[in-house]
């Protein structure tokens, strides 16, 4: 069933969007993760200008996002107020982004940098969750006579102006949450990710967070990001389409339900040890097609 | 309707005829091209006669071409670099006027109609493109974005040439197909056709073709351009009032 993308400018199968959607909502519900690091690559590689790409997949995992929240404010799984400086650097993040974004498009580079970000984000996360996962799993051994890990970064004990965060059991400077949701928020616009997985291991092992609020305050701050995002890309690039978004969603709602009940059949370590699976093979396809040579050596861009 | 168009022209072509050119009486099968959501493009059909002054087509017949053209955009060609073990962009040269859509047949290949100076004239076939390229670049690097940017639009099957496209029969009457593709962008097409001798262009016509988008397509390409601030809170709101439906209904079920 084709459909004419009417923003993007093509005609798309349908049910092959949909799908995608799918496979994305169930890794959502599953692992809690936003899924765009897989959506948006996808997207393009289907022949979808970047920019299309990347601002249609933060209007999805808004609505992603939304039901993801909801389960988690209802077992008092939010902190509202880390969440809101997170939000608060988050948005000064997506305006920097957008800029940063517009002058790589007139340099020509944002694919490279895009591909770039990817490679570099995606496998460091990638392996560091592997490896927690597989000394979960007794597959690796823990390194004997290592320190428990500090509950306080020292650098972040530095910052002055000492915050409460009652429900994250914290008391640090709100400078450091600030400075993380900056960087979520660069990252959201230039590469149409949520930034979860950034965002939830800085919030565990960075900021020291209890886990029990880690995940709610996280989508939190996506939510709200990734609406900026839209806004952002709608004003200054132009780029989102409703219709490839609308698509998205509704495989993505749909598949997350399924993700959610899956997710409590099968064992935690074993879900992280899958994503880090696919989080490394995303990371290794795109350093592959960096130093691949290209199938097209020249592209267009109207001006 | 087109039928009756023919019809209604035959008189005025043989008014004419005292004249000793010959003169094309063409036509398409369709002057508007709509996109609507499940456009995957469309097939064109350019068609039309051929009016000999004496009524009768010479012996050694005559050739047809037909060039359909989309509205000329600018736009940058990059060139990718290995640097550094990384292709990324690093040369670039701009074009001030290239056709979005380029598409040329003939009912013997071009080089055997006309010479090259004719081709350049009438900007007929690929190597005959006027792509007016910017300023301040040497003629051969100027060539080499060409040849990359028209090998580009070929794959993207935006740009061809099908030098056995157009049919004659009884050396009057010709017709050829070309296929619009679901990527063109929306303006106004020509379809022009071209009678040609012995390496002369003895007649052009033109037709004129409007793509456009339609209902829904146009107004929400419309909306995202011209109120993109609203545009962007109701993709917003869409998006958020979905996330909370698609939960809900499950919670339910």
């Amino acid at each position: 069933m084709d459909v004419y993308l009417p923003v993007a400018g093509l005609s798309v199968n349908a049910l092959m969007i949909v799908a995608l959607g799918g496979v994305v909502g169930l890794l959502t519900g599953m692992i809690g993760v936003g899924g765009g690091f897989l959506t948006t690559p996808i997207l393009i590689f289907y022949g979808i200008p970047p920019s299309v790409a990347v601002a249609s997949a933060a209007t999805q995992i808004t609505g992603t996002s939304v039901s993801g929240l909801l389960a988690h404010r209802r077992r008092n799984g939010v902190d509202y107020r880390m969440g809101a400086v997170i939000i608060g650097g988050g948005l000064v993040g997506t305006l920097v982004g957008g800029v940063m974004f517009r002058l790589l498009q007139q340099w020509g580079q944002i694919d490279t940098v895009i591909a770039i970000l990817y490679v570099v984000l995606l496998g460091g996360i990638g392996l560091l969750m592997a490896k927690e996962a597989a000394t979960a799993l007794d597959i690796l051994k823990p390194k004997a006579g290592k320190a428990a890990p500090r509950r306080h970064n020292p650098l972040i004990a530095m910052l002055p102006m000492r915050w409460r965060f009652y429900r994250s059991g914290l008391y640090i400077s709100p400078l450091a949450p600030l400075l993380l949701g900056f960087v979520g928020g660069m990252l959201t616009v230039l590469l149409g990710v949520g930034g979860g997985f950034i965002l939830v291991p800085a919030m565990i092992y960075l900021l020291g967070m209890s886990a029990q609020v880690v995940v709610g305050t996280s989508l939190l701050q996506i939510l709200f990001v990734t609406a900026a995002t839209t806004m952002i890309h709608a004003t200054t690039t132009k780029s989102v389409d409703i219709v490839l978004a609308l698509l998205l969603l509704i495989g993505s709602v749909v598949g997350a339900q399924f993700g959610v009940r899956l997710a409590q059949k099968l064992k935690p370590e074993l879900l992280r040890m899958f994503l880090a699976i696919i989080i490394i093979a995303v990371a290794l396809r795109m350093a592959l097609g960096l130093g691949w040579r290209p199938e097209e050596i020249y592209t267009v861009q109207l001006l | 309707m087109s039928g009756r168009a023919l019809a209604a022209l035959l008189p005025l072509a043989f008014l004419s005829l005292g004249a000793s050119m010959p003169v094309l009486v063409p036509d398409v099968s369709q002057s508007r091209i709509d996109i609507r959501y499940s456009f995957t493009g469309a097939e064109l059909l350019l068609f039309g006669a051929i009016l000999f002054p004496g009524g009768e087509a010479p012996k050694d017949g005559a050739d047809i071409a037909v060039v359909v053209k989309g509205p000329p955009q600018p736009l940058v060609v990059r060139e990718k670099q290995k640097v550094a073990g990384i292709w990324m962009n690093v040369e670039s040269a701009r074009f001030r006027s290239t056709p979005s859509f380029y598409a040329v047949a003939s009912s013997r290949p071009l080089s055997q109609l006309v010479d090259e100076r004719t081709a350049a004239i009438y900007e007929l076939g690929l190597q005959n493109l006027q792509l007016s390229p910017g300023a301040g670049s040497a003629p051969e690097v100027q060539r080499r974005f060409e040849r990359g940017l028209i090998d580009l639009m070929e794959r993207r099957q935006l740009y061809f040439e099908n030098p056995r496209g157009v049919e004659i029969s009884e050396g009057v009457l010709y017709r050829a197909h070309v296929e619009i593709p679901a990527r063109v962008p929306v303006g106004n097409y020509t379809a022009e056709t071209f009678l040609i001798r012995d390496g002369r262009v003895l007649a052009v016509a033109t037709r004129d073709i409007r793509v456009e988008k339609l209902g829904f397509e146009r107004f929400i390409a419309r909306a995202a351009e011209r109120w993109s601030f609203t545009y962007g809170l109701v993709a917003v709101a869409v998006s958020l009032l979905l996330g909370w439906a698609g939960s809900a209904l499950f919670r339910r079920g």
